[in-house]
């Protein structure tokens, strides 16, 4: 049992965490909202439901995934020992297939007959196409436009896997506009469809549920770093956009005072314009997708455009978590830049050899500023949530180079 | 008596239209509507992220917002009409965040002051209202609640209690603007919702023609168009009102007449 005065007993009966999160959704959706609840938490108390989770895990995506002690980069910064959990080794290679093994399991047994998504860079939709075909069940992904443009390999990959790819064109053409999209699929086929939400947001228990399933990163990563060090890690770092990966990290470190953390949003061009995608840094409180938490709107309550070089990172909003997390002062948060991210993406290619995701790369640029004024005998974990191979194109065009 | 209990105490069942607010000449249209016959207007607050509405009130939407309407703009065309017509009943009706936005007592003192009777808000259910509904009471607007297709028996009280001004039933689980249900589905819900309140009941979503209106005007107590007046707005720009006047006046006409029809 968690203490009253834990960090790990959030969100409340209602799905609140503090002032936010909640069920901000249509009345057609909330009995949907509220039976999702209950076959949830059926599901978390069967043994079965977890076994096969963990089966899956192991076996499919190719869980533990190892915890990685970086030894050219800790020389290079020349301070804390830096490490990564390595879960873009994952199959679908990100932390995103984390979640839809968890929510395709309750999918199924829920009796739901198709399954619907919406992506950015298109790591869910891939992960969701995945699960989708290895169950056998029909899947629509609805993507952005401007994204399905600059995602050409995955929108590949989606339809190669068996998934219907519906472009959205409404709006901004990117993230949000397809989440509205999935939204409006789902209210209009509430009786046979499930929605895989891919980041810890929206309606609750969607926060939760995610949180939950993606915490395997950090229950396998506290063990891993007790049996290789005897101790724990000093600080975690973590990119965020929705901020999944970042809470599969940190929540089961959270109860942990000894460990900081630190969420490293996208900066963009930088926080003193409007191209950057940091919700919480230059953001305000609003509700949208479902669920109260840190937006990017204008005077009127208007959701701007979030700018990121990485796609997975530009979205108006942040899971209501995190945005708990940071009033209540438990986790830090910061934000690098387009520029920075690319300086550390190569930094990880060069004195690893491992091509990290733009994703994950905001949070190398954060491990390379804070490492070096840590001491030696310090431990950074970072997670390591996605891997590189569909960001070449768009880093080769910021690098001037033509493929 | 409130301007709700006048529109739908009259003897025949009530026409309610829904325009963007924003979208064209608001004012124009607005009175097109009333000189038409609607008994109840409900002003659309226009948000980015319309996610319960289908592609006419999104685009609807993103016209009004890339004209550059303001919060400030949709409560001075309230205000306005409010000022013009006295007694008909007008309702905003949009999405929590730019309702919330500078606080629920900010939006509920700016609505009472521009004479709003009611606000629908899209994305705030029962389990949320304390984010704008006791706000609103504490004004006097009433917070009009929605019920579909999916509210089901034992979740119908929990949408009733706190709902005021009417109940707006929407007769398909869907987005606005697309398929319609069947009139026997809405015949039965309608008198479900009716078994358990006394407030009027006003059908909307899919409904286009004054003969879908005529139908459910027989088993209704108010029927809501919407998609089908905004996407006159979105056609015909500044010849709207001309149109409006058109298409309203032929559904005022039937829903104020479907009962006699079915009694002669």
């Amino acid at each position: 049992m968690n203490s009253p005065n834990s960090f790990r007993n959030q969100p409340d009966d209602r799905g609140h965490f503090g002032e936010f999160g909640g069920r901000y959704v249509a009345e057609t959706l909330m009995p949907l909202v509220l039976d999702l609840e209950r076959e949830y938490r059926k599901a978390q108390a069967d043994p079965a439901f977890q076994a096969e989770f963990d089966d899956l895990l192991e076996h499919y995506v190719g869980r533990p995934s190892p915890l990685y002690f970086a030894p050219r980069l800790t020389e290079e910064l020349g301070g804390a020992q830096v490490w990564f959990k390595r879960d873009e080794l994952n199959h679908t290679g990100a932390h995103k297939i984390n979640n839809c093994i968890g929510q395709i399991l309750l999918a199924i047994r829920m009796g739901k007959k198709r399954i619907i998504a919406e992506t950015g860079a298109g790591q869910h939709g891939v992960a969701t196409a995945t699960v989708c075909a290895r169950f056998g069940l029909p899947c629509v992904i609805y993507m952005g436009a401007e994204d399905v443009k600059r995602q050409s390999p995955n929108v590949f990959r989606m339809k190669l896997l068996g998934a219907e790819v519906v472009p959205v064109t409404s709006g901004g053409a990117t993230l949000k506009d397809a989440m509205n999209e999935g939204l409006r699929d789902w209210v209009a086929n509430v009786h046979d469809t499930f929605y895989i939400i891919g980041t810890a947001a929206g309606p609750h228990p969607y926060p939760e549920m995610v949180r939950n399933f993606q915490s395997v990163i950090g229950k396998e990563a506290r063990a891993q770093m007790l049996d290789r060090t005897g101790r724990l890690p000093d600080l975690l770092v973590a990119a965020i956009g929705g901020g999944s990966n970042a809470l599969g990290l940190f929540h089961p470190f959270l109860d942990d005072p000894s460990v900081k953390m630190l969420g490293v949003e996208a900066a963009g061009h930088g926080l003193d314009g409007d191209e950057h995608a940091a919700s919480l840094l230059g953001g305000s409180p609003g509700v949208l997708h479902g669920n109260r938490t840190y937006l990017l709107q204008d005077e009127d309550g208007q959701i701007t455009e979030g700018h990121s070089i990485s796609a997975g990172l530009d979205y108006p909003g942040i899971g209501p978590e995190h945005a708990w997390l940071k009033e209540s002062g438990r986790v830090d948060y910061t934000a690098v830049t387009d520029e920075e991210a690319l300086d550390a993406f190569q930094l990880l290619c060069a004195t690893e050899g491992i091509i990290p995701a733009l994703e994950p790369s905001h949070a190398i640029a954060a491990v390379k500023k804070v490492a070096p004024t840590m001491s030696k005998d310090s431990i950074i974990l970072a997670n390591l949530c996605g891997r590189g191979d569909k960001d070449i194109f768009a880093v080769a065009e910021r690098l001037g180079v033509e493929l | 008596m409130s301007r709700f209990a006048s529109a739908f105490g009259k003897s025949v069942p009530a026409l309610v239209c829904f325009i963007t607010a924003g979208d064209g000449d608001t004012a124009a249209n607005l009175d097109a509507l009333v000189e038409a016959g609607a008994d109840v207007i409900e002003l659309g607050m226009p948000f980015t992220d319309p996610m319960a509405d289908g592609p006419a009130i999104q685009s609807a939407n993103l016209r009004s917002l890339g004209a550059g309407t303001t919060t400030a703009d949709v409560l001075r065309y309230a205000t306005a009409f409010r000022a013009r017509h006295p007694n008909v009943p007008l309702v905003l009706m949009g999405y929590a965040n730019p309702m919330v936005r500078r606080g629920p007592e900010w939006f509920a003192e700016a609505a009472a002051a521009a004479g709003v009777d009611g606000v629908i808000c899209v994305d705030i259910p029962p389990e949320e209202d304390d984010a704008l509904g006791p706000a609103l009471r504490a004004k006097g607007i009433a917070a009009i609640r929605l019920a579909t297709p999916t509210t089901d028996a034992a979740r119908l009280p929990q949408v009733l209690a706190g709902s005021e001004g009417f109940l707006y039933y929407v007769s398909v689980a869907g987005i606005t603007g697309k398929q319609q249900a069947q009139i026997e589905s809405i015949e039965a819900n309608v008198a479900r919702i009716k078994q358990s309140s006394d407030l009027p009941v006003a059908v909307g979503f899919g409904v286009r023609t004054p003969e879908q209106a005529a139908a459910i005007a027989k088993v209704a107590d108010g029927v809501v168009v919407g998609s089908a007046l905004v996407e006159i707005c979105g056609e015909y720009g500044a010849e709207a009102p001309a149109k409006l006047k058109e298409l309203t006046a032929a559904l005022a006409h039937a829903v104020h007449t479907a009962r006699q029809e079915q009694a002669a």
